[in-house]
């Protein structure tokens, strides 16, 4: 929420936050381009920043394109989100060695920095609180999430660029960051000019703004502050009619539309890979060969694969149809009764990287029309 | 809250060690294996647990021993995957991992004062014994009680010599029946359903617990509500899928349940729209 | 056996319930009340289908026989039962053994003598359709669910 403690910062100022974090031990991640994306990785210093790229994105495609300006965070999202850092596409969860007929297991070792996350867009905050929900709340935690979690230090940003398949305004998560970050900024830049509004949203935040040069922020600048946000939400890819999904999708179990989709989707689970939200995982065991060492690895799995619901020789999804079905129907409904909100943030990336360009609001949208009344 | 538990809580993919006391043949692929695990918490009939084959993998299994003797843990095993397999080769001595107990048992207090009826397909048998025994304990407290034991064949009967001696008692009803048998078997041929119509019980204040094949518990629980029994005094146990069987993996869900932590006991009437949609 | 003794029997079998009782005379003219010891066979495969029965009491397994494996049961039936179904369909003949398990008592029908009286009154035959189908159709799902060998558990 804008505020009187709005501040306003020069991108050296940002550098300042990025040197002070990592002199301060966080492992400092943010975007930057590699291999034709903005993803999310190791960066430095603001020089490591897609200044000056943005994304355009489609059903099926993502391509870079240069602005005509030096915005650091001018784009909408990547093919990846703070997920890979949180609960990591690999985990070793022990290692177990035998001696004689003994045998000892030792969990593996915590992880040693803390994150510092620079870049954090609203759908993604609340990507982060819905994986919160899921994995370090209820009768059982992951403590791997839950280590990785603590003590994050987080910088958001206020979208200033609406993304071809983004549909936060009517997932109401964005594009306005609301809670879930240490300091959250709002870019402003053009006309020769740039600066970066900022606002604490912790008293971490507060504490590390007060260490960095800045200025009071003006009318002014609230006023442009605001002027990037709803010009962002007015810029909506697309749109899911997110009113009573739920109960359309669980009357629906059977509709033809699930049949209509499986045609095209080619179950590789990309959706489920880029997707912010999407927890699944499974376990591997391996061995030595001689059986001393063995460990057991968890790592991302997809309702998408057959062997997901293997049971007595054959998989109770065995057909694309209820394996679609059931992606979808988790993430929009049975989401709800499983954590009490919807595991969409609209965020869009499963609609930008399916390789066939299926869209979940597209689907829904086919379900509710053919709604009698 | 006690060591054991503390470390669960602290990371319940961690598994304990565990070792093989006692091993014994209950049926052909099906093998009993009796676990010495010091630190495991006192179980729940219906419960299970994940016991782990080091450099193979790891598996969900019934406990199928009193859950009151908490000095043997009776893990009965079918052979049909390579973790099974190997469990069910394993010999006294050898280690295991343990985590567990998981799960949503029977509800057998909510018997108290009702007929009972134990409906088991095949391995179903397994996870039901426990509440057998646990009824068995207070039998004064419930009125009558009724096994219907459905398996392949004769060969295929589990704990036979155990069922024999529940029939001696004279407080419980045993009807056993195979899918076919050769000439020399003179009891029933069919299939479990059939056993309903005829089982001794009072349908507006009975019990039902159901545990076996999906496609044998969907047509034992027609047969029970033909008889007249309510779908709120109907129970069965499912299984999925299951990695973590701590709610967190995914694999075991069904609809909006998750089977390894809200089940995988269930009353019938919160799953019953469920386990009609195909594929689900 | 008086004819008051087995009108009663008939009735109260739970397969004629509620049939008026002037058919349930009719059909107790074909009736005899009939006693198979444990080994005895109550009908054979090929045989005529001459008299089928109503167990009351007892178990008959269900046999065919298969020259590598033997006498091989696929069901049993009990109290309240009807054996044999082929009385009702050219060209009556048994398609099955059926063996008493154990002591069984049961009324014994007169097939021929059943079939003339239901062309001789179709009301007649229409209650007796309306009863056998029932155990017919209850039979084919049972059949078919022992079909699925859903305890196989082979891979």
């Amino acid at each position: 929420m804008p505020d009187a403690d709005v501040v306003v910062l020069t991108p050296d100022a940002l550098q300042h936050i990025l040197s002070a974090l990592r002199a301060r031990g966080y492992a400092l991640v943010g975007p930057t381009i590699r291999d034709g994306a903005i993803v999310y990785d190791d960066i430095e210093a603001t020089s490591d920043l897609p200044c000056g790229w943005t994304d355009e994105q489609n059903p099926a495609s993502y391509r870079l394109v240069k602005r005509s300006d030096c915005a650091y965070f001018g784009y909408a999202v990547g093919p990846q989100s703070w997920k890979q850092f949180l609960h990591p596409p690999r985990q070793l969860l022990w290692q177990a060695t035998r001696s004689g007929d003994e045998v000892e297991i030792e969990a593996s070792p915590p992880v040693d920095k803390p994150f510092a996350f620079i870049g954090v867009r609203a759908c993604e905050l609340n990507a982060i609180a819905i994986q919160d929900r899921v994995l370090r709340v209820g009768s059982h935690i992951d403590p791997h999430y839950a280590k990785r979690r603590a003590g994050n230090f987080i910088v958001a940003v206020n979208c200033g660029t609406a993304g071809g398949t983004c549909f936060c305004v009517s997932m109401q998560t964005g594009p306005a960051a609301r809670d879930g970050f240490d300091i959250a900024l709002t870019e402003i830049v053009g006309h020769g000019e740039h600066r970066l509004l900022a606002e604490a949203g912790s008293e971490a935040g507060r504490e590390m703004l007060a260490q960095v040069p800045s200025r009071a922020a003006t009318d002014d600048d609230l006023t442009a502050g605001d002027a990037v946000l709803s010009e962002t939400a007015a810029a909506m890819g697309r749109e899911m009619a997110a009113d009573g999904v739920r109960e359309l999708l669980l009357g629906n179990l059977d509709h033809p539309r699930w049949d209509d989709v499986a045609a095209r989707c080619l179950a590789c689970g990309n959706c489920t890979m880029v997707c912010p939200t999407c927890f699944c995982t499974s376990t591997e065991d391996a061995s030595d060969l001689a059986g001393v060492q063995t460990s057991r690895t968890r790592r991302w799995d997809s309702c998408f694969t057959l062997d997901f619901s293997y049971l007595h020789g054959g998989s109770v999804r065995s057909g694309t149809s209820s394996r679609y079905r059931q992606w979808m129907t988790h993430k929009l409904a049975t989401w709800h009764d499983q954590f009490g909100t919807s595991g969409c943030v609209g965020c869009g990336r499963c609609i930008t990287w399916c390789p066939v360009g299926i869209d979940i609001t597209e689907e829904v949208r086919a379900i509710a029309d053919s709604e009698p009344g | 809250m006690d060591a054991a538990s503390q470390q669960t809580a602290a990371d319940p993919m961690l598994p304990q060690i565990a070792r093989v006391r006692r091993r014994r043949r209950d049926g052909p692929q099906v093998v009993t294996l009796e676990l010495e695990a010091p630190r495991s918490p006192a179980f729940r009939p219906g419960q299970f647990n994940m016991l782990t084959v080091f450099g193979v993998g790891e598996v969900p299994i019934s406990l199928s021993g009193d859950a009151d003797d908490r000095d043997r843990l009776l893990h009965t095993v079918r052979a049909v995957g390579p973790v099974s397999q190997a469990l069910s080769r394993l010999d006294r001595g050898d280690v295991v991992g343990l985590r567990g107990p998981f799960g949503v048992g029977w509800p057998i207090e909510t018997a108290a004062g009702m007929d009972v009826v134990i409906v088991a397909g095949g391995l179903g048998l397994a996870p039901l014994r426990p509440a057998l025994y646990g009824l068995f304990a207070t039998r004064k407290r419930y009125g009558k009680i009724a096994l219907l034991y459905g398996t392949r064949s004769p060969g295929d009967i589990l704990f036979r010599r155990e069922l024999e001696s529940w029939r001696r008692r004279l407080d419980v009803d045993i009807e056993v029946t195979v899918d076919h048998a050769a000439t020399d078997w003179h009891g029933h041929v069919g299939v479990v359903p059939k056993l309903v119509p005829r089982a001794d019980f009072d349908p507006l204040h009975a019990i039902a617990f159901v545990c076996g094949p999906e496609v044998m518990m969907r047509f034992t629980i027609a047969a029970l509500r033909e008889a007249g029994i309510d779908d709120e005094s109907i129970y069965l146990s499912m299984e999925r899928n299951m990695k973590c069987a701590i709610g967190l993996c995914g694999h075991c869900q069904f609809g909006p349940v998750f089977v390894c932590r809200d089940g995988p006991v269930f009353r019938y009437n919160r799953v019953r729209d469920l386990l009609a949609v195909k594929e689900l | 056996m008086e004819i008051e003794g087995l009108q009663r029997i008939v009735s109260e079998h739970p397969f004629f319930a509620g049939l008026e009782e002037g058919f349930c005379g009719l059909v107790c003219g074909c009736a005899r009340n009939v006693r198979f010891e444990a080994g005895q066979y109550l009908l054979r495969e090929g045989e005529p289908a001459d008299e089928f029965y109503l167990i009351r009491h007892g178990r008959v397994a269900l046999e065919i026989n298969d020259p590598a494996r033997g006498n091989l049961t696929f069901m049993t039936l009990a109290e309240g039962d009807i054996v044999g179904l082929s009385w009702l369909i050219p060209p009556y003949r048994w398609t099955f053994d059926a063996k008493a398990v154990e002591l069984t008592r049961a009324i014994g029908i007169d097939a021929r003598c059943l079939r003339q009286k239901c062309e001789d009154d179709h009301h007649l035959g229409y209650e007796l359709m309306k009863r056998v189908m029932p155990s017919l159709l209850a039979r084919l799902h049972e059949t078919r669910l022992q079909m699925l060998d859903v305890y196989g558990g082979q891979g």
